[in-house]
């Protein structure tokens, strides 16, 4: 077991870890944040995005004690004072069917926005192309934040 | 039309805040405590073996690990349709990946550890692979008991064969018919099996308490029917229903793969094994590829008679479904298409032979579409190329056979009123089917395909919904029912038919996903009929609590009840423009009366609905005579399809689809369906190729060797088309759309290929690379200019 220092939403936390213990299952099973979610295991589907010092990964392929000394950040501390304009948008173009995808698709967008608050629509697809979702054929996704750089 | 206030406006969606801000809890983020287990499974190493016996002891000596099961547990069978499975395999396994023992653990390392410790010793037994092989005199017999399986009435197995079901339908005078015909066409097609890739795998947790109370919490479309499979399997235990608890958190995408009962029900039974602690059981992507349910693969031999004016006088259409392993849910696949695989087209003499078979590949069963995607790859395939060799237009063709209100279905039956006509020409129109068009680019070439399509919910005939409606003191109103909001947007639209019915925002009127303990009834969330069937039973519970509301205000006001009317959550008076009762002043503390006294209470409500003119009593020789579906939803749809004659690579410029929902209850939603359906429609032809070894092992249960489509392959543009024709008896004329977008998207890329470059692809999928070893090995040496 190793002790590491992060900050994860704004808040400095402290943990004991394994070597082999995954980040997503850190995430979920000892901080108690369940928006990052696991759909593949394997780095394919983009379920477990977060972000990482400013930057969006795949938290089932990091282990937890890779992590020391960042800074993370999930859906539940992007939504912490209330909604972004990008999720209002997704949520008044009735975006998400099953919503599973949801959280790392609105982080990888939130990335995006960051970096270029204007993106075209062929950067929006590339962005979130690292984002599987299997409900809403993708569009609706796009518009939302296509809505945004308007 | 009726002006609604609600109803056909794209309400927002009532879970989306939820879905947005990472709120929303799937059954996998749900918090059981410390004394939360794991299980893991042992899978079957072989497609077809004799177990000759298994060595559990290793496995019980891991510290951590608690107990282990097998099939001795459990030695009975379940499934929806036909009694055909086990928990765990018993004498013998029937494919590759099935579970033959779960071993229950403090941790998931242990349990992990645990199950690969377990040793299976295998006699293996012939495989059968292939469906074609299956059905030969000689082939190995799967279920050799199958003459004592039981299964529902309208089910015909064949004993001492690999047949589950026969479905047959004869309508007219084929021989006739076909003499009278100016033309014959025959052809066989193939589509193999598809995954659902919902991104959510399946989940389930079980607890079994120390009082014998089992509550499950599973990721599921069917709530009550797993209570039920749960509480008839346990049966020998003394369990009753309501010693049997269900709970469904958000789905995190289903399509069919969360209908009836897969790897829950392994969760519910290893729990009374193992009393006292909730246990669960997550899939891993793998299993989710080939340890639920499969899309059935089928072969299709069409026969089609044609007059020279394009009319079709006869269709014999027989289907070879490789079923899998076990069809409890797979072989009602089967008998839906044979009952509808004449197509949304006026045929007088049809004949279909439907056949279940099964193999040694993984379990199929229920996938959005339910076997029409299958058998219309076909038949749409097929009537384009009769249109060619008439030198008809395509889309004059459908134009002259397509079915009409009142027109004779396969079974005797008569077609519900519909737009299929009007969505044939809308998208003619926005397609410009009459307009050809080539590509800039060199190498590049653009073709046209359509296609129509039709599905009705396949379901017994009894199938039926039920809602508990309760007012709180605010006016606000709780709906409880037990469909499954799997992104559809249920709970919105029911909402809205509440709201409509009652005069209350849909945003006050929240509605979950239940737990069967408190909501009331429901079949299940699949065949597309929740929005029409629970639409029902929450429309006439909304009715309920008015009629109660008006008859309290009549009573103690003395007004007549029929002046009386709600408007924005006040009960209003025709006669007395001055009149108005806020619905909060009373709605649970009654109205007070002159004296002092109150009458009236809570207004709660109930309704239900069950279709009452279904009945799947027929002949079972040609399936004449009963009334098995309720209704069809019809559409139509094209796209414009450009292909990279050096790569086979492939581009949908543009994709047109109309559907007739009858009533729309909420456009955002229902154009959400379309564009969303027909993507995983494009991707069954484009991308998704499942690949087996001749051990019928899987080689590809993955995202990175099963593709799924990304945000960059999507079509450039897809415009969705909502027409309106009312269904008599739907919530204000609704019907189904949900599973239909995908359906015509096989046969429209199909037709668009051939007409670009004349060369017809009669097997599923259709890649670039497979494209590309078709134009290398086509004759035509002008593809270009075609």
């Amino acid at each position: 077991m190793k002790k590491i220092n992060f900050i994860l939403n704004g808040e400095k936390r402290q943990i004991y870890v394994e070597a082999s213990d995954i980040l997503l299952e850190v995430l979920r099973q000892k901080m108690g944040l369940t928006s990052p979610k696991c759909g593949c295991d394997n780095g394919d589907c983009g379920a477990c995005t977060i972000i990482l010092n400013g930057k969006s990964v795949r938290s089932c392929l990091i282990f937890a004690i890779e992590i020391d000394g960042m800074e993370i950040l999930t859906v539940e501390g992007l939504s912490k004072n209330g909604m972004t304009p990008l999720q209002e948008s997704l949520l008044t173009h009735n975006s998400f069917q099953c919503g599973y995808c949801a959280p790392g698709m609105i982080l990888s967008a939130t990335e995006l926005l960051k970096v270029n608050p204007k993106p075209s629509v062929e950067e929006i697809k590339e962005c979130i192309a690292g984002n599987l979702c299997r409900c809403t054929g993708y569009q609706p996704i796009i518009d939302a934040i296509t809505d945004l750089t308007k | 039309m009726e002006n609604y206030k609600y109803i056909g406006q794209s309400v927002q969606k009532i879970d989306g805040k939820e879905k947005v801000t990472g709120a929303a809890l799937y059954t996998d983020d749900l918090e059981f405590g410390p004394d939360l287990l794991y299980a893991e499974i042992v899978e079957s190493t072989h497609a077809h073996a004799f177990i000759k016996n298994i060595d559990t002891s290793r496995a019980e000596e891991i510290p951590d690990v608690l107990a282990v099961v097998t099939g001795k547990d459990f030695p009975f069978k379940f499934g929806l349709y036909m009694k055909d499975r086990f928990i765990f395999a018993q004498d013998r396994v029937r494919f590759y990946g099935e579970q033959v023992a779960a071993v229950i653990a403090r941790t998931p390392k242990a349990a992990k550890l645990g199950a690969k410790n377990i040793r299976v010793n295998y006699q293996p037994i012939d495989a059968v692979i292939k469906q074609l092989d299956s059905i030969k005199e000689d082939a190995e017999l799967l279920h050799p008991d199958l003459e004592n399986y039981v299964h529902v009435p309208w089910f015909f197995p064949k004993d001492k064969t690999n047949i589950a079901h026969h479905r047959k339908i004869r309508k007219g005078d084929m021989d006739k018919a076909f003499s009278e015909a100016d033309h014959i066409f025959e052809e066989q097609y193939e589509v193999p099996r598809y995954s659902h890739c919902a991104i959510e795998p399946h989940a389930a947790v079980a607890k079994f308490d120390l009082s014998g109370r089992l509550t499950v919490w599973a990721s599921s479309q069917s709530p009550h029917t797993q209570r039920h499979i749960f509480a008839e399997a346990l049966s020998f235990m003394g369990i009753r229903h309501n010693d049997v608890r269900v709970i469904a958190p958000h789905v995190g995408g289903g399509f069919g793969s969360k209908a009836g009962v897969t790897m829950e029900i392994i969760a519910a039974a290893i729990a009374t094994k193992y009393p006292g602690h909730p246990i669960k059981i997550i899939w891993n992507r793998e299993r989710e590829f080939f340890n639920t349910y499969q899309r059935p693969g089928v072969i299709t031999k069409l026969k089609m008679g044609v007059k020279n004016d394009g009319t079709i006088t006869a269709l014999k259409h027989e289907l070879f479904w490789d079923a899998g392993a076990y069809v409890e849910y797979a072989a009602n696949v089967v008998n839906a298409v044979g009952l509808s695989a004449m197509g949304p087209y006026k045929v007088d003499n049809v004949q279909i032979d439907s056949y279940c078979i099964y193999t040694n590949l993984p379990p199929t069963g229920p996938y959005r579409g339910f076997g029409y995607s299958e058998f219309l790859f076909g038949l749409e395939s097929l009537i384009t190329q009769v249109a060619h060799k008439l030198n008809i237009d395509p889309v004059k063709i459908r134009r002259i056979n397509a079915i009409k209100e009142g027109d004779t279905l396969a079974y005797g039956a008569h077609m519900n009123p519909n737009g299929l006509h009007q969505c044939i020409d809308k998208v003619a129109k926005e397609i410009e089917w009459d307009k050809k068009e080539s590509s800039p680019h060199k190498n590049k070439v653009i073709g046209k395909g359509f296609s129509l399509f039709w599905k009705a919910p396949a379901m017994p005939p009894n199938a039926s919904s039920a809602c508990f409606l309760k007012f709180n003191e605010d006016a606000s109103i709780n709906i409880l029912v037990s469909g499954m909001d799997i992104g559809q947007g249920y709970l919105t639209v029911m909402a809205q038919i509440a709201g409509e019915i009652l005069s209350i925002n849909p945003n006050k009127i929240r509605v979950e996903n239940p737990d069967t303990d408190r909501n009331p009834y429901e079949w299940q969330t699949v065949a597309s009929h929740i929005t029409w069937s629970c639409g029902n039973a929450v429309k006439n519970a909304a009715l309920n609590a008015k009629n109660q509301i008006l008859e309290l205000v009549a009573r103690c006001k003395y007004l007549p009840i029929d002046t009386l009317f709600l408007e924005d959550e006040k009960v209003k008076c025709t006669t007395k423009a001055n009149f108005e009762l806020d619905l909060k002043d009373f709605i649970i503390t009654g109205l007070q009366m002159e004296d002092g006294t109150f009458k009236g209470g809570p207004i709660i409500a109930s309704g239900t609905f069950m279709p009452q003119f279904t009945s799947t009593k027929a002949n079972p020789e040609t399936g004449q005579g009963g009334h098995p579906n309720v209704h069809y939803t019809v559409g139509a749809a094209a796209l414009k399809l450009e292909i990279d004659t050096e790569t086979g690579k492939m581009k949908i410029l543009k994709a047109v689809e109309a559907i007739d929902g009858g009533k729309i209850l909420n456009p955002s939603l229902a154009k959400g369906q379309i564009i969303g359906g027909l993507l995983q429609g494009i991707s069954t032809v484009l991308y998704e190729d499942m690949r087996f070894d001749h051990r019928g092992k899987m080689l590809n249960p993955n995202f990175t060797d099963y593709k799924i489509p990304t945000a960059l392959d999507i079509p450039d543009e897809i415009v969705p088309i909502l027409v309106e024709v009312a269904q008599p008896d739907g919530p204000f004329g609704a019907r189904g759309i949900g599973e239909h977008p995908m359906i015509p998207a096989a046969p429209m890329i199909a037709n668009a290929i051939e007409d670009a470059l004349g060369i017809r692809i009669k097997s599923m999928p259709i890649t670039a690379e497979k494209l590309c070893l078709a134009i290398l090995n086509s004759s035509k040496t002008n593809i270009n200019n075609k």
